[in-house]
């Protein structure tokens, strides 16, 4: 789900595109110290090959279409961080060259498919692929890598104050249900078609995590992001919890004295509390996750020198 | 293929093909931020940056009407949530919403339109983005257009074999097909990055790309960049300054 | 020493085992032009891919009197320039200027100074000079070969190796192709099935089989004698 610009509230781009950028950098060394220059090529050639699956279309049925994202498929065959960094590459040349996704909105639409979306795809493979679950682990890491981008997304729109009716929100969640199921089914199936022809192009069985402390978070953070993201979307769309927590918090009155014309708009209707609050929680939940997965993934990844 | 479209008016060489990609991405930034903030008189200002963007791409050669109704595809998706925005009983903002989401893709486009893709990257790097990430994203683009092909030629050749399958059965094997399409598809990725890898040792890759082409910064260059980046803001200003006029 | 390529006992085997050279002599002679023939597996391409490093097999092999060893290799990569048969994977830069630009770069040529030299190299190949600033997808066939040959003689190499050049071309890019390699100084060493092609430029041929050099001398004769020109009965 790529939110264009003109949709997310001036503290929410502002805070994502500053959350994202030394992220990304991040992921940046990170791959660049496993990869290095020679497997440029690699992963350029891979992220045109994620934008050319995009174009064929899988039958859901009769009539109905749906297709691949990638970012969970990248990320078994090249690890999380070069995941990342191609899911970047391939979200700036559509936001740049397509117009899908706006520019201020990068940084949250990296946050939600390329850092948070990959890392939620990554841990049930490093968990479970491994053994006899595999194929569960492989389907549960394309629905969930989808999942969490999607409610991420979500939530940054209400968090915006962009109206959505519950029905609305009811229609929205179900389709991204939809999405993603299918999302592990095709990444599912290409895995098992890769097998056949191209055997070890996924992380070889051994790699994976022994069980011990590691495992214990990786577990944890997976939970964490899961139910995180769901948690920060309830939040974000009920209206008064999060101004009791941001007035427990004690934000609302000083944050409302730094910014305020921008945000009068989003006083309409639908938030009829300080959306100040609302967004301040919500960004730090956001964050929150993001920090704990960050860390795990690290972790994670350490203990399998990626 | 929209991309190609988009290569073509990039490589012409207006004025402002010419500038420096820094001195388009800083106004750019400088534009999008302006209509994000941007809380009265959004029609107005909207309106006014649409017709400075159309004259500056007609400056620019750009077919102005071929460029609008490009950036029109962020429509639908902002189109739906004004409606519910509208049926919720604030029009205004619904069309605040959809006005801005055009405004700030036709400006995108304005400068993807005037600068290729390669140029743009090395501008980005030389105001500091991330080496790896570029240059990842400068193979992408290459490949872009020749995987594209492939894969409308394998959907293509799939669709022919399975034309008459249409039932709910025949679902199930067209997906195990398009799975199986999709995993040549990637095997054939590594091969290929392999032989490029390969044809980069042949001339005496040694580990380092060679950096990104920027340009030099030139009097011109930094004269269209202070005056596009203030542009927007004023043009804010009077916006809103003519509403209260007329209120 | 006249040669600038010597070979000598080359073997090869791949991950699996399977031998892909059984023991290849081969010599090529300043300004020579020789065509390699045979079947397809029979380790042509194998073969040209040990001249400058990108494989490594048993046995020596000398390029311009350089051993093929680490510190060569470099100065060897310099020396022979490898055109391969697919162009859009040997074209990997943005823009035409760019990948002509990229062999100089490598050597440590500023980026003034290579674009210089790349646009005479574009020249030289027949390129005009709007091309330069054009991305390789949108060349036709003919001339992403044309571009493809003159980032490699943009490096001043003193052999020129070419596998199955005219894959994708059609015969009056055929003819101009062959037309054009058949007056470049450099010792060539062309991998083709294309007899005609062949004959146009080298005067000489070697017909590999099963990992060897099985014959060699003018091209005509070794084609008849291994019957190799497809023409209907």
């Amino acid at each position: 789900m790529h939110i264009p610009d003109g949709f997310l509230a001036t503290p929410v781009w502002a805070a994502t595109d500053v959350i994202a950028l030394p992220a990304v950098a991040y992921t940046a060394r990170r791959a660049q110290r496993a990869f290095d220059e020679a497997r440029v090529p690699l992963l350029g050639v891979l992220g045109a090959f994620v934008f050319a699956a995009q174009m064929i279309n899988f039958p859901v049925g009769p009539g109905t279409t749906g297709h691949l994202v990638g970012g969970a498929l990248l990320s078994f065959t090249l690890g999380p961080a070069a995941a990342s960094v191609v899911m970047t590459a391939i979200l700036s040349i559509q936001a740049l060259v397509f117009q899908d996704g706006g520019v201020l909105a990068l940084g949250a639409n990296t946050i939600n498919m390329a850092l948070l979306g990959v890392l939620a795809g990554y841990l049930p493979f490093a968990l479970w692929g491994g053994g006899r679950f595999r194929r569960l682990a492989i389907f549960a890491g394309g629905t969930l890598s989808v999942l969490v981008s999607a409610l991420a997304a979500l939530s940054e729109l209400l968090v915006s104050g962009v109206k959505m009716p519950l029905p609305v929100l009811g229609l929205s969640l179900a389709l991204f249900l939809v999405s993603a199921v299918l999302e592990g089914a095709i990444t599912l199936a290409i895995m098992e078609a890769l097998a056949r022809i191209q055997p070890g192009a996924a992380r070889a069985e051994r790699e994976f995590a022994r069980p011990g402390w590691p495992r214990a978070l990786a577990m944890v953070s997976l939970a964490a992001l899961v139910l995180a993201s769901v948690g920060v979307l309830l939040a974000s769309a009920a209206p008064d919890g999060l101004e009791r927590l941001g007035e427990q918090i004690g934000i609302n009155s000083k944050v409302r004295t730094l910014i305020h014309t921008p945000l009068s708009n989003y006083r309409a209707a639908f938030l009829h509390s300080d959306a100040l609050g609302k967004a301040a929680a919500g960004l730090a939940g956001v964050a929150l996750v993001y920090c704990a997965c960050l860390v795990v993934g690290r972790m994670v990844a350490r203990s399998r020198s990626l | 293929m929209r991309h190609v479209v988009l290569d073509r008016w990039s490589r012409g060489a207006s004025a402002v093909h010419r500038r420096d990609p820094r001195a388009k991405i800083v106004p750019l930034l400088a534009l999008l931020i302006a209509v994000a903030t941007a809380d009265r008189a959004v029609p107005l200002l909207a309106f006014e940056l649409v017709f400075v963007l159309s004259a500056g791409l007609w400056w620019a050669g750009v077919p102005v009407l071929d460029a609008l109704a490009r950036a029109a595809l962020v429509l639908p998706f902002a189109a739906s949530f004004a409606a519910i925005a509208w049926l919720g009983g604030d029009p205004a903002r619904g069309l605040s919403l959809a006005l801005k989401s055009y405004v700030s893709a036709l400006a995108v486009l304005f400068v993807v339109s005037t600068t290729p893709l390669p140029a743009l990257l090395g501008g980005l790097g030389a105001m500091g983005a991330p080496r790896f990430l570029l240059e990842v994203a400068q193979f992408l683009y290459r490949y872009l257009f020749l995987l594209s092909e492939e894969a409308q030629r394998m959907a293509g050749a799939a669709a022919a074999r399975n034309a008459s399958l249409r039932s709910w059965r025949g679902s199930g094997e067209r997906f195990r097909a398009a799975a199986g399409a999709l995993a040549v598809l990637f095997a054939r990725s590594y091969t290929r990055a392999a032989d490029i890898h390969r044809a980069m040792l042949a001339r005496g890759f040694e580990g380092r790309l060679p950096t990104l082409s920027s340009g030099r910064f030139n009097v011109a260059d930094g004269v269209f960049a202070a005056i596009s980046s203030v542009l927007p803001w004023a043009l804010r200003l009077v916006a809103a300054g003519s509403r209260q006029g007329i209120s | 020493m006249t040669s600038v390529i010597e070979v000598r006992g080359l073997h090869y085997r791949y991950d699996d085992g399977t031998t892909a050279l059984n023991g290849v002599d081969f010599r090529l002679e300043v300004g020579e032009s020789v065509a390699l023939m045979g079947p397809n597996g029979s380790g042509k391409t194998t073969f040209v891919l040990h001249l400058n490093g990108l494989l490594t097999g048993e046995g020596k092999v000398e390029v311009c009197g350089l051993t093929l060893e680490k510190k060569h290799l470099a100065a060897i990569r310099r020396k022979v320039g490898m055109v391969f048969q697919n162009s859009d994977e040997q074209l990997f830069m943005p823009t035409v200027i760019e990948d002509v630009a990229f062999g100089l770069r490598n050597a440590g040529t500023d980026p003034e100074a290579a674009a210089t030299r790349a646009r005479m190299a574009l020249e030289a190949a027949g390129m005009p000079p709007a091309a330069a600033s054009r991305a390789p997808y949108h060349l036709s066939a003919g001339e992403k070969k044309r571009v493809a040959i003159a980032g490699v003689l943009a490096m001043d190499p003193e052999i020129l190796v070419l596998d199955e050049p005219t894959t994708f071309l059609d015969p009056p890019a055929q003819r101009s192709l062959a037309a054009w390699l058949a007056q470049l100084p450099q010792a060539k060493l062309i991998v083709t099935h294309n007899i005609r092609f062949a004959a146009a430029i080298c005067n000489r041929a070697v017909f590999f089989q099963e990992g060897r050099i099985a014959a060699e001398g003018p091209v005509l004769e070794v084609a008849e004698r291994f019957d190799w020109d497809f023409t209907p009965d």
